[in-house]
Protein backbone atom coordinates (compact mmCIF):
# COMPACT_ATOMS: atom_id res chain seq x y z
CA UNK A 1 0.00 0.00 0.00
CA UNK A 2 1.16 3.33 -1.04
CA UNK A 3 1.17 6.28 1.73
CA UNK A 4 0.72 9.00 -0.63
CA UNK A 5 -2.22 7.48 -2.38
CA UNK A 6 -5.06 10.41 -1.46
CA UNK A 7 -8.10 9.00 -3.66
CA UNK A 8 -10.57 6.78 -1.66
CA UNK A 9 -10.09 2.78 -2.83
CA UNK A 10 -13.16 1.16 -1.23
CA UNK A 11 -16.71 2.07 -1.65
CA UNK A 12 -17.72 3.18 1.37
CA UNK A 13 -17.57 6.06 3.70
CA UNK A 14 -14.62 6.72 6.05
CA UNK A 15 -16.50 6.66 9.23
CA UNK A 16 -18.33 3.20 7.84
CA UNK A 17 -14.61 2.13 7.41
CA UNK A 18 -13.74 3.10 10.49
CA UNK A 19 -15.96 1.70 12.45
CA UNK A 20 -15.86 -1.77 10.47
CA UNK A 21 -19.42 -1.95 9.72
CA UNK A 22 -20.85 -3.34 6.56
CA UNK A 23 -24.08 -1.71 5.75
CA UNK A 24 -26.80 -3.89 7.68
CA UNK A 25 -24.32 -3.82 11.10
CA UNK A 26 -24.78 -7.42 11.80
CA UNK A 27 -23.28 -8.64 8.70
CA UNK A 28 -19.82 -8.76 10.07
CA UNK A 29 -21.27 -11.68 13.19
CA UNK A 30 -23.09 -13.48 10.43
CA UNK A 31 -19.96 -14.01 7.99
CA UNK A 32 -17.63 -14.78 11.24
CA UNK A 33 -20.66 -17.53 12.71
CA UNK A 34 -20.39 -18.86 9.50
CA UNK A 35 -16.87 -19.58 9.59
CA UNK A 36 -16.53 -20.58 13.22
CA UNK A 37 -18.89 -22.70 12.62
CA UNK A 38 -17.36 -24.48 9.37
CA UNK A 39 -14.19 -24.52 11.39
CA UNK A 40 -15.27 -26.69 14.20
CA UNK A 41 -17.29 -28.69 11.82
CA UNK A 42 -13.47 -29.42 10.78
CA UNK A 43 -12.49 -31.95 13.63
CA UNK A 44 -16.34 -32.81 14.31
CA UNK A 45 -16.50 -34.30 10.76
CA UNK A 46 -13.56 -35.87 10.64
CA UNK A 47 -14.67 -38.24 14.34
CA UNK A 48 -17.87 -38.74 12.66
CA UNK A 49 -16.16 -40.58 9.66
CA UNK A 50 -14.03 -42.64 12.17
CA UNK A 51 -17.34 -43.52 13.84
CA UNK A 52 -18.79 -44.44 10.52
CA UNK A 53 -16.66 -47.12 9.78
CA UNK A 54 -17.90 -48.43 13.86
CA UNK A 55 -21.70 -47.67 12.72
CA UNK A 56 -21.74 -49.22 8.99
CA UNK A 57 -23.76 -52.24 8.85
CA UNK A 58 -24.24 -52.43 12.77
CA UNK A 59 -27.33 -54.09 14.68
CA UNK A 60 -29.27 -51.82 16.87
CA UNK A 61 -28.05 -52.71 20.12
CA UNK A 62 -24.62 -51.88 18.52
CA UNK A 63 -25.75 -48.20 18.00
CA UNK A 64 -27.34 -48.22 20.83
CA UNK A 65 -24.40 -49.15 23.10
CA UNK A 66 -22.14 -46.53 20.89
CA UNK A 67 -24.35 -43.67 21.81
CA UNK A 68 -24.61 -44.13 25.26
CA UNK A 69 -21.40 -43.76 25.74
CA UNK A 70 -20.11 -40.13 27.32
CA UNK A 71 -17.75 -39.48 25.04
CA UNK A 72 -19.59 -40.30 21.78
CA UNK A 73 -22.97 -38.95 23.28
CA UNK A 74 -21.34 -35.44 23.62
CA UNK A 75 -19.07 -35.12 20.36
CA UNK A 76 -22.57 -36.58 18.74
CA UNK A 77 -24.69 -33.52 19.99
CA UNK A 78 -21.97 -30.71 19.60
CA UNK A 79 -21.58 -32.58 15.67
CA UNK A 80 -25.38 -31.81 15.97
CA UNK A 81 -25.80 -28.30 16.54
CA UNK A 82 -22.87 -27.00 15.03
CA UNK A 83 -24.59 -29.23 11.84
CA UNK A 84 -27.66 -27.42 12.22
CA UNK A 85 -26.47 -24.08 13.34
CA UNK A 86 -24.14 -23.75 10.16
CA UNK A 87 -26.98 -25.27 7.89
CA UNK A 88 -29.38 -22.39 9.08
CA UNK A 89 -26.41 -19.60 8.32
CA UNK A 90 -25.92 -20.71 5.16
CA UNK A 91 -29.23 -21.30 3.82
CA UNK A 92 -30.24 -18.31 5.05
CA UNK A 93 -27.64 -16.68 2.36
CA UNK A 94 -29.09 -19.22 -0.61
CA UNK A 95 -32.64 -17.32 0.97
CA UNK A 96 -31.17 -14.32 0.64
CA UNK A 97 -29.70 -14.05 -2.92
CA UNK A 98 -32.35 -15.76 -4.38
CA UNK A 99 -35.93 -15.29 -2.85
CA UNK A 100 -37.04 -11.80 -3.26
CA UNK A 101 -40.12 -9.65 -2.52
CA UNK A 102 -42.85 -11.59 -0.66
CA UNK A 103 -41.39 -14.84 -0.08
CA UNK A 104 -38.24 -13.94 1.52
CA UNK A 105 -39.50 -13.70 4.95
CA UNK A 106 -41.80 -16.23 5.58
CA UNK A 107 -38.75 -18.69 3.68
CA UNK A 108 -36.45 -17.33 5.96
CA UNK A 109 -38.37 -18.17 8.66
CA UNK A 110 -39.35 -21.50 7.80
CA UNK A 111 -35.72 -22.31 7.35
CA UNK A 112 -34.97 -21.18 10.45
CA UNK A 113 -37.76 -22.91 11.96
CA UNK A 114 -36.80 -26.41 9.97
CA UNK A 115 -33.23 -26.74 10.53
CA UNK A 116 -33.82 -25.64 14.54
CA UNK A 117 -36.95 -28.26 14.85
CA UNK A 118 -34.68 -31.06 13.06
CA UNK A 119 -31.38 -29.99 15.11
CA UNK A 120 -33.42 -30.59 18.26
CA UNK A 121 -34.39 -33.92 17.20
CA UNK A 122 -31.17 -34.95 17.14
CA UNK A 123 -30.02 -33.80 20.23
CA UNK A 124 -33.16 -35.67 21.97
CA UNK A 125 -32.32 -38.73 19.98
CA UNK A 126 -28.94 -38.88 21.49
CA UNK A 127 -30.45 -38.33 25.15
CA UNK A 128 -32.63 -41.05 24.60
CA UNK A 129 -30.06 -43.54 22.98
CA UNK A 130 -28.12 -42.36 26.48
CA UNK A 131 -31.25 -42.91 28.57
CA UNK A 132 -31.75 -46.35 26.83
CA UNK A 133 -27.93 -47.59 26.88
CA UNK A 134 -27.77 -47.08 30.71
CA UNK A 135 -31.21 -48.84 31.66
CA UNK A 136 -29.61 -51.61 29.70
CA UNK A 137 -26.60 -52.08 31.75
CA UNK A 138 -28.20 -52.32 35.41
CA UNK B 1 -42.47 -5.25 -16.23
CA UNK B 2 -41.85 -7.79 -14.04
CA UNK B 3 -37.92 -7.58 -12.92
CA UNK B 4 -37.82 -3.89 -11.11
CA UNK B 5 -34.48 -3.51 -12.05
CA UNK B 6 -35.16 -3.04 -15.67
CA UNK B 7 -36.56 0.51 -14.81
CA UNK B 8 -33.29 1.44 -14.07
CA UNK B 9 -32.26 -0.28 -17.91
CA UNK B 10 -34.11 2.51 -20.14
CA UNK B 11 -31.96 4.78 -22.05
CA UNK B 12 -32.27 6.98 -24.97
CA UNK B 13 -30.66 6.33 -28.20
CA UNK B 14 -29.05 8.96 -29.75
CA UNK B 15 -31.86 10.02 -32.02
CA UNK B 16 -33.92 10.23 -28.98
CA UNK B 17 -35.40 7.22 -29.13
CA UNK B 18 -36.84 5.32 -26.18
CA UNK B 19 -34.29 1.83 -25.69
CA UNK B 20 -33.88 -0.96 -23.37
CA UNK B 21 -30.11 -0.77 -22.21
CA UNK B 22 -28.57 -4.31 -21.83
CA UNK B 23 -27.76 -5.58 -18.31
CA UNK B 24 -24.64 -6.86 -17.40
CA UNK B 25 -23.75 -10.12 -19.09
CA UNK B 26 -24.80 -13.07 -16.92
CA UNK B 27 -24.52 -17.04 -17.17
CA UNK B 28 -25.77 -17.33 -20.82
CA UNK B 29 -22.90 -14.50 -22.01
CA UNK B 30 -19.78 -16.10 -19.92
CA UNK B 31 -18.11 -19.03 -21.50
CA UNK B 32 -18.10 -21.84 -18.69
CA UNK B 33 -14.95 -21.94 -16.44
CA UNK B 34 -14.41 -24.56 -13.54
CA UNK B 35 -14.20 -21.84 -10.94
CA UNK B 36 -17.85 -21.16 -12.01
CA UNK B 37 -19.22 -24.74 -11.65
CA UNK B 38 -17.11 -25.06 -8.48
CA UNK B 39 -18.46 -22.24 -7.05
CA UNK B 40 -22.06 -22.52 -7.47
CA UNK B 41 -21.39 -26.44 -6.19
CA UNK B 42 -20.31 -25.62 -3.07
CA UNK B 43 -23.48 -23.72 -2.37
CA UNK B 44 -25.66 -27.00 -4.02
CA UNK B 45 -23.19 -29.70 -2.02
CA UNK B 46 -23.87 -27.67 0.98
CA UNK B 47 -27.63 -27.99 0.74
CA UNK B 48 -27.82 -31.62 -0.12
CA UNK B 49 -25.40 -32.12 2.96
CA UNK B 50 -28.11 -30.17 5.25
CA UNK B 51 -30.77 -33.08 3.76
CA UNK B 52 -28.66 -35.73 4.07
CA UNK B 53 -27.74 -34.44 8.05
CA UNK B 54 -31.63 -34.04 8.78
CA UNK B 55 -31.85 -38.03 7.20
CA UNK B 56 -28.80 -38.92 9.71
CA UNK B 57 -30.99 -37.31 12.40
CA UNK B 58 -33.87 -39.47 11.15
CA UNK B 59 -31.74 -42.31 10.94
CA UNK B 60 -30.66 -41.57 14.85
CA UNK B 61 -34.22 -41.35 16.08
CA UNK B 62 -34.70 -44.29 14.56
CA UNK B 63 -32.18 -46.23 16.40
CA UNK B 64 -33.70 -44.00 19.69
CA UNK B 65 -37.47 -45.53 19.57
CA UNK B 66 -36.22 -48.99 19.14
CA UNK B 67 -35.20 -52.32 17.16
CA UNK B 68 -38.38 -52.23 15.12
CA UNK B 69 -37.96 -48.38 13.34
CA UNK B 70 -34.28 -49.23 13.13
CA UNK B 71 -34.68 -52.06 10.96
CA UNK B 72 -37.15 -50.10 8.81
CA UNK B 73 -34.39 -47.09 8.75
CA UNK B 74 -31.73 -50.24 8.21
CA UNK B 75 -34.34 -51.49 5.11
CA UNK B 76 -33.76 -47.81 3.87
CA UNK B 77 -30.04 -47.75 4.29
CA UNK B 78 -29.22 -51.32 2.43
CA UNK B 79 -31.17 -50.84 -0.30
CA UNK B 80 -29.76 -49.33 -3.32
CA UNK B 81 -31.77 -46.19 -3.90
CA UNK B 82 -31.01 -45.80 -0.24
CA UNK B 83 -27.42 -46.59 -0.37
CA UNK B 84 -27.14 -44.17 -3.62
CA UNK B 85 -28.21 -41.57 -1.54
CA UNK B 86 -25.87 -42.53 0.54
CA UNK B 87 -22.76 -41.93 -1.50
CA UNK B 88 -24.05 -38.79 -3.03
CA UNK B 89 -24.35 -37.37 0.54
CA UNK B 90 -21.06 -38.72 1.50
CA UNK B 91 -19.25 -36.75 -2.03
CA UNK B 92 -21.43 -33.81 -1.06
CA UNK B 93 -20.41 -33.51 2.62
CA UNK B 94 -16.78 -34.45 1.02
CA UNK B 95 -17.07 -31.48 -1.47
CA UNK B 96 -18.48 -28.91 0.69
CA UNK B 97 -15.41 -29.55 3.33
CA UNK B 98 -12.97 -28.95 0.12
CA UNK B 99 -14.56 -25.59 -0.66
CA UNK B 100 -14.68 -24.99 2.56
CA UNK B 101 -11.21 -25.43 3.34
CA UNK B 102 -10.66 -23.78 0.36
CA UNK B 103 -13.03 -20.57 1.45
CA UNK B 104 -10.89 -20.43 5.01
CA UNK B 105 -7.92 -20.22 2.71
CA UNK B 106 -8.95 -17.35 0.56
CA UNK B 107 -10.47 -15.65 3.99
CA UNK B 108 -7.08 -15.56 5.24
CA UNK B 109 -5.60 -13.85 2.15
CA UNK B 110 -3.88 -16.97 0.68
CA UNK B 111 -4.27 -18.45 -2.91
CA UNK B 112 -6.92 -15.85 -3.92
CA UNK B 113 -5.00 -14.64 -7.25
CA UNK B 114 -6.78 -15.62 -10.92
CA UNK B 115 -4.29 -18.60 -11.49
CA UNK B 116 -3.85 -20.00 -8.16
CA UNK B 117 -7.70 -20.45 -8.39
CA UNK B 118 -7.61 -21.92 -12.00
CA UNK B 119 -4.71 -24.21 -10.15
CA UNK B 120 -6.35 -25.50 -7.40
CA UNK B 121 -9.94 -26.33 -8.57
CA UNK B 122 -8.71 -29.52 -10.38
CA UNK B 123 -6.83 -30.64 -7.55
CA UNK B 124 -9.96 -29.62 -5.79
CA UNK B 125 -12.13 -31.72 -8.11
CA UNK B 126 -9.51 -34.70 -7.50
CA UNK B 127 -9.00 -34.74 -3.40
CA UNK B 128 -13.02 -34.89 -3.92
CA UNK B 129 -13.23 -37.67 -6.11
CA UNK B 130 -10.06 -39.68 -4.21
CA UNK B 131 -11.49 -38.98 -0.88
CA UNK B 132 -15.57 -40.20 -1.52
CA UNK B 133 -14.49 -43.27 -3.03
CA UNK B 134 -11.97 -44.14 -0.99
CA UNK B 135 -14.64 -43.69 2.21
CA UNK B 136 -17.76 -45.03 0.16
CA UNK B 137 -15.15 -48.32 -0.64
CA UNK B 138 -14.13 -48.27 3.08
CA UNK B 139 -17.58 -47.76 4.21
CA UNK B 140 -19.11 -50.83 1.92
CA UNK B 141 -16.27 -53.05 2.38
CA UNK B 142 -16.62 -53.08 6.45
CA UNK B 143 -20.54 -53.47 6.40
CA UNK B 144 -20.36 -56.45 4.28
CA UNK B 145 -17.51 -57.82 6.35
CA UNK B 146 -19.94 -57.60 9.18
CA UNK B 147 -22.99 -58.97 7.90
CA UNK B 148 -20.97 -61.77 6.83
CA UNK B 149 -19.60 -62.36 10.36
CA UNK B 150 -23.21 -62.13 11.71
CA UNK B 151 -24.31 -64.83 9.10
CA UNK B 152 -21.30 -66.92 10.55
CA UNK B 153 -22.76 -66.71 13.94
CA UNK B 154 -26.08 -66.94 13.00
CA UNK B 155 -25.32 -70.61 11.35
CA UNK B 156 -23.08 -71.92 13.77
CA UNK B 157 -25.86 -71.05 16.13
Amino acid sequence: MNASVSHIEVMRSQLGRARGLGAGGSGVGHWWAERVSAASLLPLSAWFVVQMFRLSGAEHAQVVKWGSKPVNATMLTALIITTFYHAQMGLQVIVDDYVHGKAHLPTRILVKIGTSLIGLLGVFAVIKLVVAGSSRKS
Amino acid sequence: MQDIRKALYVGSRSDGKLIQRPMSPHLQIYRSRLSMVLSISNRITGVVATGGAALGVFWLGAAAKGPKSFEVARKVTGNPVGQLMLVGWLASVVYHTVGGIRHLIWDSGYRYDKAEINKDGPVAVGVTAGVSTALAAGLLAVACGRKRARAKVGKAS
